[in-house]
């Protein structure tokens, strides 16, 4: 069941990499904003996934907080973005 | 044992697939009303089957990923509709082909709310 893991694995990667390329042609602030999300929560998918593959149990609490920062750094851009652009 | 194994893997490979799809969006789409729409909706369905299907591949796992599942199901959507108001209120106008704006006319009624007040 290794070849699963690499699969999804690499499905996970192409969106990251796909994602970063929006973050850096994006027009506008914002454009980055939602990139910076979308990698986040690829991102803790990611990590649960390694941590499952390592045979590490850290690895999950490393995800739910990255999921939690993630979601607050997205919510203080948007904040920002709204007051001036 | 067996069969939870097998509606993980399933579970991966779904989410896999939709998580994909979701930084497609992000790349592919041409507005950013579009993005967020494709990016945030494809993201979290797959993001929450992901790890739900690890959770089923290592049962003793289970209650951290629902916990991480919830907080997604929660965050993600809230984010989205904050860049979504950030994004509109800052004067970014989306791409549209009939133009129907109804978050326009209730800004336009809240305003005159102010100004009667």
């Amino acid at each position: 069941m290794e070849t699963v893991f690499i699969i999804v694995l690499s499905l996970m990667a192409l969106g990251l990499l796909l994602g970063f390329l929006r973050f850096v042609k994006g027009p506008t602030a914002a454009d980055r904003a939602v990139a910076l999300d979308t990698m986040s929560v690829i991102a803790t998918a990611a990590l649960v996934l390694l941590g499952l593959m390592f045979k590490r149990y850290i690895y999950i609490d490393v995800a739910l907080i990255y999921a939690v920062l993630g979601f607050i750094g997205v919510i203080v851009i948007a904040r920002f973005i709204e007051k001036a652009l | 044992m067996e069969i939870l194994g097998y509606i993980g893997y399933g579970l991966l490979v779904i989410g896999g697939i939709f998580l994909f799809l979701g930084a497609l969006g992000i790349y592919r789409m041409p507005d950013l009303y579009n993005r967020l729409q494709a990016g945030t909706k494809a993201t979290t369905i797959g993001a929450m089957s992901a790890i739900l299907g690890v959770g089923f591949i290592e049962p003793a796992w289970m209650v951290k990923t629902i916990i991480i599942v919830i907080f997604i199901a929660i965050a993600n959507p809230l984010s989205s509709h904050a860049l979504a108001r950030a994004a509109y209120k800052a004067g970014l106008k989306p791409i549209m082909k009939k133009k129907i704006d109804a978050y326009e006319k209730v800004q336009d009624i809240e305003v005159k709310e102010e100004v009667k007040l």
